[in-house]
């Protein structure tokens, strides 16, 4: 089984145990398309809203003649307007996802893919249009976006941290970022920026590996990014833990306070746990968002 | 050699290396450790940070002291140091070795031997001419030899099984010119020891080797209060200690065991103790001899004679018709005479006989029943003594008128004879002097008894020599007549005082001794024992063995009496005309002296400081530092994971000594019993017990290609843990350094060998010294002492192990030629007619002995190729194909008992059914 089958059947079997994902719909003018989300208002769709007697300028295609037949004025049947969402995933691909504390865990990178990958086949599933960031896979509906999706989260880069992508983000549309957020925080705050000028509504996974988070080290260590563009030595790693952590609180905490900011949701996830959890909360997260 | 306390170094320049110690600290403080690299993106987040301390990047101090301390062990190490080292000056001229050698001796012979045997080579290094002296041989002048012709003789040295006699006697024979002496003492005073101690100081330096180890003696057992009283004695009298005393004697199918056991407690500071042992008669009656267990020493044993048993006697009274007036009663005062010398036993005739007594006492009664009869003359035939008392009952009946009376001695007249009555003329009549001949010869007759009324016996031409004690007027008051084994005396007066006062006196009591009816006193009185020679039946050597007596003459009486063993008289069971005595190395009065020395005599203990060399130790111990180190390593660079940590423990658990083999009980029954496991005994020799498990293995293949037998894999065994019953097979291969199994082991021993178990010793030496002579045949001795083995002899050419499978002849394994021991065929097997053998005994020889090395011959490895060569060429091939074909016919022997023995009877079945 090639890579990305592999990724795809995973993805799928995530997926499974979730409803579809309905997401809230908000008014998004410009990039309405027929979906399977009702706007509450009469417009163009499949599905029947309402009858209403028929206004001078009405062409007279528009008359539903079954319906006049019964009575002495003219109706026209109107549908509801129904429109998709238009969801960017933005998945980091940097090195630094490649980290992993524990040779039995996956790297962090395995599990962004996973989720996000589910996170799309639950919204195709749901109608929505799912694309990533970029040029490369803009929004598309229908099961058949899974497989280019799949392919493009198994691109990697060669730069020690990512940067969040906000090329071809569709704007009104939500947005998906999962990366671990170490990287200089400028960057994801630059992001966030252009998004939220766009009117982008969105959420922050950070998904962390466990070592990260406990920093198990100790004695004389000199310590590598995965590139080795940055280094630092210590002669007792044990002594650092404590201010490691400290900074890592305050980084999630800057990126909640972010989030918050901007009406994003930011959650922290970790490989050591199972994914499901972490695709619930997205599921609700990108209920929220609307 | 340098000396540093107890410890000197061979090399002591090399110690100067310890003051490059403060360099080594000085180099190793400046080399931080090295860094481990680490990818980690959470670097991003450290960036900046500061260690907080500055100086940890030099070693800490406590690893530099772990290094510090591991660098001067193995300095110390290659320095040589040796502990205790010997600086003895050697000496010169000749050296004579002294060895008390007595039963007080034994109890570390091998100690002893060795600490000669050391002595002697050390001699021999030192060009000396050495003589070695038994103090309880005759005194004899010292033959100073070459060390290695002495030393060849050592070996061979035993102990003797009595102490020396006159040490002053050694003194007159020593030789004129100066010698140094070594005396290896027992510790005990003998008389003439202040004498030789002088003499020996005279010629040369003296130095006194005395073993520390307590010294047990056990003392005859007595009788008390219906109770065996068995005691101790030790030298030194120290801290409370307990020493089991057991009681062997016969078991009823005629096995010596161990009948019962008592422990008797030293209390401390007291170096006596006693203990009684309750037994009932049947067992009492059959001891034989009783040990401190696990002592091997003459002195550890006390072998019993008749002193012990207690005869049972059945006393049957006639019908008490005059109830209360118990001076009157017929029994009374046979009770009053043999209570407190035998175990007296009541009830009906036919109740009695079943308990098999040794004595019954017929007082005034006349008529048996006709199956009282039978039975009685049946117990009569196998050796009992009837003694019957005469009475108004039986004078009135018309008992033995006519015709002999199978019970009774001779025919009576009718109504006997009353003299000295108030009816009656005459004095009542006394007794005569006893007449030689008769049992109650040299009983002096006190003139107070007197008889005044008695039964008369028919005048008869056997009269006279039935009569065994006579009154004043020639009629016979005794008579006596054998049946079949036994014998019937009847007493022609009451058994009360009514006819006669002989029950009244002393005479009666003694009476009833010479006709052993009541068991003696227990200690022969000087006066019994003279007058004859006694010969001895067992003796006793000095580890406490007994073997028959064979050629060793007899003792005068008057010898006896002394009770002092010698070189003409070794302790052991002497028996004369009606009794035995057993003379002990240990009597009821001996005390036990410990020898002091004067002062200016070095006294060393037989545990000499010995030299050790401390180099391994520490290497070990710098190797161990540096171990130590790699972990404190790892720990500080931060690389000791959980992961590695547990790796260190497992692997130090791995190299820690194998641990007890945590099989329960009832997985190793279930892994010897679900199919045929031929078994070895491990012994202390890994390299054996490989041979040993691989031969069973070539063994077990051979039955598997050419009989039904298939047995599985070989097991080794644990005599000591390991449950025995389950394997029908154990091969014993012996080393000359095996441990004895302890006390248990040897009952679980025997009870295996008992239950039809088969066990192969092996002493693996092809006899080559001849006559068990090798360490391994002699350590077989030791071993196999305290097992139940039967007479042995070596196997016939008609045993049964000659056809189980094979038509065999001889037995080779690796080597051939030594003889297989087996067990003895009964001495009335009979030649089968018309067959090349005789009709044998049921059963397996329980063991079978010789030193072919047969395991080595049938040791396959695991692809089945034979492991050790055999013999050369095709013969060697022949040997070996001959030497499994031994193995098939014992293992066929074991399964299959004496099945081919039962060939004999096939002419005769083959006769019946042709007809």
């Amino acid at each position: 089984m090639s890579e990305t089958a592999l990724l795809r059947s995973r993805a799928e079997a995530l997926g499974q145990a979730l409803p579809p994902l309905l997401a809230a719909a908000e008014h998004l003018a410009a990039t309405v398309m027929l979906g399977e989300h009702g706007r509450r208002r009469a417009g163009l769709g499949d599905e029947f809203w309402q009858y209403r007697p028929a206004h001078a300028g009405d062409s007279a295609r528009m008359i539903d003649w079954r319906r006049s037949a019964r009575s002495d004025a003219h109706f026209v049947r109107e549908r509801e307007w129904q429109a998709a969402q238009s969801v960017a995933l933005w998945v980091d691909t940097a090195r630094s996802m490649g980290f992993t504390g524990d040779k039995s865990r996956a790297p962090k990178a395995d599990r962004a893919r996973l989720l996000a990958l589910a996170l799309a086949v639950l919204l195709l599933r749901g109608g929505e249009r799912v694309g990533l960031a970029g040029a490369a896979t803009p929004p598309r509906s229908g099961r058949g976006q899974v497989m280019p999706l799949a392919e493009g989260l198994l691109a990697e880069t060669d730069a020690d941290y990512g940067q969040p992508d906000t090329t071809g983000l569709v704007a009104h549309g939500r947005a998906v970022f999962v990366s671990d957020f170490l990287a200089d925080l400028a960057g994801v705050e630059a992001a966030m920026g252009r998004a939220a000028d766009r009117g982008l509504r969105g959420v922050l996974l950070q998904v962390l590996d466990p070592a990260e988070e406990d920093f198990p080290f100790d004695g004389r260590t000199i310590f590598e990014s995965m590139g080795g563009s940055l280094r630092h030595e210590t002669l007792r790693a044990g002594d650092l833990r404590d201010r490691y952590l400290a900074r890592l609180a305050e980084r999630k905490e800057r990126l909640a306070t972010l989030a918050r900011a901007s009406g994003w949701h930011y959650h922290c996830h970790h490989t050591g746990q199972a994914a499901q959890p972490a695709l619930l909360w997205l599921y609700r997260a990108l209920e929220r968002a609307a | 050699m340098w000396m540093l306390g107890p410890i000197g170094f061979g090399s002591p320049l090399l110690l100067l290396g310890l003051v490059a110690l403060p360099l080594l600290w000085l180099l190793l403080r400046a080399v931080p450790p090295a860094p481990i690299r680490r990818r980690f993106p959470g670097v991003a987040l450290l960036l900046g940070l500061k260690d907080a301390e500055a100086e940890t990047d030099k070693t800490p101090w406590w690893l530099l002291l772990l290094r510090a301390l591991a660098v001067a062990a193995a300095i110390i190490a290659f320095a040589g140091p040796v502990l205790n080292p010997q600086q003895r000056a050697p000496g010169s001229g000749p050296l004579l070795i002294l060895i008390d050698a007595d039963w007080a001796d034994a109890r570390d012979w091998p100690r002893r031997i060795d600490r000669a045997t050391a002595l002697v080579e050390e001699a021999g290094r030192a060009g000396r001419p050495v003589a070695l002296l038994r103090l309880t041989d005759t005194p004899q002048p010292p033959v100073f030899q070459a060390a290695d012709a002495l030393g060849a003789t050592l070996a061979g040295l035993t102990p003797q099984p009595f102490a020396p006699n006159d040490l002053s006697a050694w003194a007159k024979v020593l030789p004129s010119e100066g010698f140094d002496s070594f005396w290896l003492t027992d510790g005990l005073e003998h008389k003439g020891r202040d004498a030789l101690t002088v003499a020996l100081g005279a010629k040369g330096k003296l130095t006194v080797f005395q073993s520390p180890r307590p010294l047990l003696a056990l003392r005859p057992a007595g009788f008390k209060d219906g109770a065996v009283q068995v005691s101790a004695l030790r030298l030194p009298a120290g801290a409370a200690v307990q020493a089991e005393v057991s009681a062997r004697g016969l078991d009823p199918a005629g096995i010596e065991r161990e009948l019962a056991r008592v422990v008797l407690a030293f209390p401390a500071g007291k170096d006596q103790a006693e203990a009684s042992l309750d037994l009932p008669p049947e067992l009492r009656n059959r001891i034989t001899r009783f040990e401190i267990a696990g002592v091997r020493s003459a002195g550890a044993v006390s072998l019993t004679d008749d002193s012990l048993k207690r005869r049972k006697v059945a006393l049957i009274g006639g019908a008490a018709d005059r109830e209360g007036l118990l001076l009157l009663s017929p029994t009374h005062y046979l009770k009053q005479a043999l209570a407190p010398v035998a175990d007296l036993i009541d009830g009906t005739l036919t109740d009695i006989l079943l308990a098999n007594p040794d004595v019954i006492v017929l007082a005034d009664v006349a008529r048996l029943s006709p199956v009282e009869t039978d039975a009685v003359m049946d117990w009569l035939d196998k050796g009992g003594l009837l003694l019957r008392f005469a009475g108004p009952r039986l004078a009135a009946s018309d008992l033995a008128r006519e015709t002999d009376d199978p019970l009774m001695p001779v025919r009576l007249r009718i109504g006997g004879r009353t003299v000295g009555g108030a009816m009656s003329w005459g004095e009542p009549k006394a007794l005569a002097p006893f007449a030689q001949g008769s049992p109650f010869f040299g009983l002096e007759v006190p003139p107070e008894v007197t008889v005044s009324q008695q039964v008369l016996a028919q005048p008869d031409p056997e009269l006279a020599a039935r009569s065994i004690a006579a009154l004043a007027d020639g009629t016979p008051l005794v008579t006596r007549r054998a049946v079949g084994q036994g014998q019937v005396v009847l007493f022609h007066v009451t058994a009360n005082a009514e006819w006669s006062s002989l029950p009244l006196s002393g005479l009666f009591v003694q009476m009833l001794e010479r006709l052993a009816v009541s068991t003696r006193p227990a200690l022969a009185e000087a006066a019994d024992l003279a007058g004859q020679i006694w010969v001895p039946e067992l003796v006793l050597d000095g580890f406490g063995q007994a073997s028959e007596a064979g050629e060793v003459p007899g003792v005068a009486g008057e010898d006896l009496a002394k009770a002092v063993p010698g070189p003409g008289m070794l302790p052991g069971l002497y028996a004369g005309a009606d009794r035995r005595v057993a003379l002990n190395v240990i009597g009821a009065d001996t005390k036990l002296t410990p020898a002091s020395w004067p002062a200016g005599i070095a006294v060393e203990g037989m545990e000499v400081a010995r030299e050790q060399a401390l180099k391994g130790a520490f290497l070990a111990g710098a190797m161990l530092l540096l171990l130590l180190d790699i972990l404190a390593a790892l720990q500080i660079s931060g690389r000791l994971t959980g992961r590695i940590a547990a790796g260190v423990v497992a692997t130090l658990l791995a190299l820690s000594p194998p641990q007890a083999r945590a099989e329960t009980g009832d997985d190793f029954a279930m892994m010897a019993t679900a199919e045929v496991r031929l078994a070895y005994v491990v012994t202390d020799d890994p390299g054996v017990d490989k041979i040993a498990a691989a031969g069973l293995r070539g063994l077990g293949l051979r039955l598997f290609e050419r009989t039904t037998v298939e047995p599985g894999e070989a097991v080794g065994v644990n005599i000591e843990a390991d449950e025995l019953a389950f394997f029908p097979f154990l091969y014993w291969p012996v080393t000359s350094t095996q441990p004895l199994p302890s006390v248990e082991g040897y009952a679980k021993l025997n009870r295996y060998l008992r239950s039809g178990g088969m066990i192969l010793f092996d002493t693996r030496d092809g006899d080559m010294t001849g006559g068990g002579a090798s360490p391994e045949a002699r350590r077989l001795q030791l071993l196999a002492a305290p097992l139940d083995i039967p007479p042995l002899e070596p196997i016939p050419a008609d045993h049964v192990l000659t056809r189980t499978f094979y038509l065999l002849q001889d037995f080779p394994g690796r080597y051939a030629g030594s003889p297989l021991w087996v067990e003895a065929a009964p001495p009335d097997a009979e030649q089968a007619e018309g067959m090349p053998f005789r009709n044998l005994n049921d059963g397996v020889t329980p063991v079978v002995i010789g030193g072919n090395d047969w395991a080595s011959a049938w040791a396959v490895d695991e692809r089945g190729a034979p492991m050790f060569p055999v013999g050369r060429g095709y013969a060697g091939e022949r040997q070996r194909e001959i030497a499994a074909r031994f193995g098939i016919n014992l293992i066929m022997h074991v399964l299959t008992g004496n099945y081919k023995s039962d060939q004999v009877h096939v002419p005769a079945l083959l006769e019946r059914l042709g007809n």
